[in-house]
């Protein structure tokens, strides 16, 4: 066994005879941004799921930092140091920005079953929350609603939820997903600065940003890994160039 | 305003109508109708169990369609123990709270692992099956119904055994309620069992537990029902387990809807809505059922949020609920 940080081994999901997750192998390092490309219905998604707990694989194992989680709920996941982004953004939307973003450090903070304090204006939450928004670049937006907020908002919010649960593996399912070129290199940025500090396994179809951040990428094709290696690697590797990018990468 | 967030009506209407409250007794007596402290103690104690359902279906977004059963097990609470001679209000006080918090746990920890109309159905299953239970009992009358002789004694220290004094008690146990409730959804907790009905999926992903919240909530909303029973029981002196179909916890679900759900004081307003409405209109003509119901019906798709919304859909904007 190699022992990296997240290690996935024989990974198996199936929906209706279909394998979403067909035998996926993969290992990502401490430490290092891991991408995975692919394209459309590929199941980046479903891998992503199962790795946050939110679906049970059929079959296979996932190892974390040393430790079995391939049946840990989700929420025990985060609480072990998980983060994931949505690709469908899922936030509380008719709570603020601020709420949001304080309830993720909330969940990290101890139990929850304390009835009677005031939790709005508590610092102990709203200051990492204010922390987490500035991160990306929110914190103007703190007191609104969540669901006033444009759609390239609404990815920052993401990840800011995500950042705020203090986690060192995050799990990034496309932030760039329907954003404009300027906020996108607002993402890229984000994530630049987040390299290095946390292990990131990021799923984008924005291939500039991915040749740009990755350190690894792997690709995956109708549930399998065909390739897994540096951008250079990726690049010149003839499977991948025949199955995927096709003309995309020069 | 962020110290009303969420209470919904602006402040100087809950003082006003907490202030008619506390001078109502003497108004009916001024008017010489002593009819209307009945009235207005029946309305006290049915909004004192839709604050309690309000917790779960407000601000929990689950819709409980079995809340009347705690208002049956909190009145057998009295009823049962008086059965047999004991009256300690104390004692008949905390089984009531007890009971209905053990048969929330059991039945919640159950129906919490469904969603949607399947909560409603199982929800509804268990009151029935609670309902049945006290209808199966002869030794306390079955659906005959049980007396109580005498109300609850508080070791000397309170005798509500007068109708003047138990309205008060009444009215103390609301304003105490509401502010536990209000406390409650502020709290961390109370943020928790909003951020679940906001969006339960990525209330897990960043590491919350929502189910154990939610019973948690849903046990919390059954005793405050149960206790509404024992009050209901001391009130009516006649108990019977009728209390606890269904039909009642329709009734509870409208009269938190038609107020207004998710807000503190919208529960309140439409159980006193609900309350009055049926009582003058059944004056008026024993067909009272068709105009009431399409009234109500009316408020609810027309105004979203309760006649708490209505007011907000009216103009009033100025401090009511939101958060401006
Ligand atoms: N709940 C489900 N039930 C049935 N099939 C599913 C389900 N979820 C995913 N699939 C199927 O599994 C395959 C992988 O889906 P997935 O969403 O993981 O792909 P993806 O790589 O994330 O695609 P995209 O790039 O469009 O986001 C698809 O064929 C999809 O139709
Ligand atoms: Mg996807």
């Amino acid at each position: 066994m190699s022992g990296a940080f997240l290690e996935v081994r024989n990974l198996y999901k199936s929906y209706g005879g279909i394998a979403a997750t067909d035998h996926v192998d993969l290992d990502v390092r401490q430490s290092e941004l891991h991408a995975i490309i692919g394209p459309n219905g590929a199941g980046k998604t479903t891998l992503i799921s199962q790795l946050s707990g939110e679906i049970d694989p059929d079959g296979g194992t996932i190892r974390f930092d040393g430790r079995d989680m391939t049946r840990t709920p989700a929420y025990k996941r985060s609480l072990l140091g998980l983060a994931r982004s949505f690709q469908i953004t899922s936030l509380m939307l008719d709570m603020t920005v601020l709420e949001n973003v304080a309830l993720a450090v909330q969940a990290h903070a101890g139990h929850s079953f304390r009835f009677w304090r005031a939790a709005r204006k508590d610092p102990a939450l709203t200051e990492p929350a204010m922390a987490a928004l500035a991160a990306v670049g929110l914190q103007d937006r703190a007191n609104d609603v969540a669901q006033a907020m444009s759609h390239g908002e609404h990815r920052q919010l993401e990840i800011a939820m995500a950042l705020a649960t203090k986690p060192v593996l995050l799990l990034l399912d496309e932030p760039m997903a329907g954003m404009g070129v300027e906020e996108s290199k607002r993402m890229v940025e984000i994530l630049r600065s987040l390299k290095g500090e946390k292990t990131m396994l990021l799923i984008e179809h924005d291939m500039d940003a991915v040749f740009a951040l990755a350190d690894r990428i792997s690709v995956l094709v109708y549930g399998r890994v065909i390739a897994t290696g540096t951008p250079e690697e990726i690049r010149g590797d003839e499977a991948v160039r025949r199955a995927y990018l096709g003309d995309e990468v020069a | 305003m962020t110290s009303l967030i969420r209470t919904g009506l602006p402040a100087y209407v809950m003082v006003a109508g907490l202030a008619f409250l506390a001078l109502l007794p003497l108004l009916a007596e001024w008017v010489d109708n002593i009819f209307l402290i009945d009235l207005f103690m029946r309305l006290m104690i049915l909004s004192i169990a839709a604050v309690g359902l309000n917790l779960i279906l407000g601000y929990g977004g689950m819709v409980s369609f079995g809340h009347a059963a705690y208002l049956v097990i909190g009145a057998y609470a009295v009823g049962i123990p008086a059965y047999y001679d004991i009256y300690d209000g104390f004692l008949q006080f905390a089984i009531a709270i007890f009971a209905s918090a053990a048969v929330a746990l059991v039945t919640g920890a159950i129906a919490l692992r469904t969603k949607g109309v399947y909560f409603i159905m199982i929800t509804m299953a268990f009151a029935q099956m609670v309902y049945f239970t006290f209808v199966s009992i002869e030794e306390y009358g079955a659906d005959d119904g049980l007396t109580i002789n005498m109300r609850s004694e508080f070791a000397g220290l309170l005798d509500i055994e007068d109708n003047f004094t138990l309205y008060y008690f009444v009215l103390v146990s609301l304003i105490a309620v509401l502010g536990l409730v209000y406390r409650i959804v502020h709290s961390r907790f109370g943020m928790v069992i909003s951020g679940a009905k906001g969006n339960e999926r990525r209330m897990q992903a960043v590491g919350f537990p929502t189910y154990r919240y939610r019973l948690v909530c849903y046990v919390i909303s059954g005793a405050i029902c149960g206790y509404a029973g024992a009050l209901l029981g001391n009130f009516t002196n006649f108990i019977t387990p009728e209390m606890g179909d269904w039909v009642h916890s329709g009734e509870l679900i409208f009269m938190v809807v038609l107020g207004g759900a998710g807000s503190l004081f919208g529960p309140v307003l439409g159980t006193a809505v609900f309350i009055l409405l049926e009582e003058y209109l059944s004056r008026l003509t024993q067909y009272w059922h068709f105009p009431f119901g399409a009234m109500l019906i009316l408020v609810v798709i027309f105004t979203r949020g309760g006649i708490n919304g209505m007011f907000r859909w009216l103009g009033m904007k100025s401090g009511i609920g939101g958060r401006s």
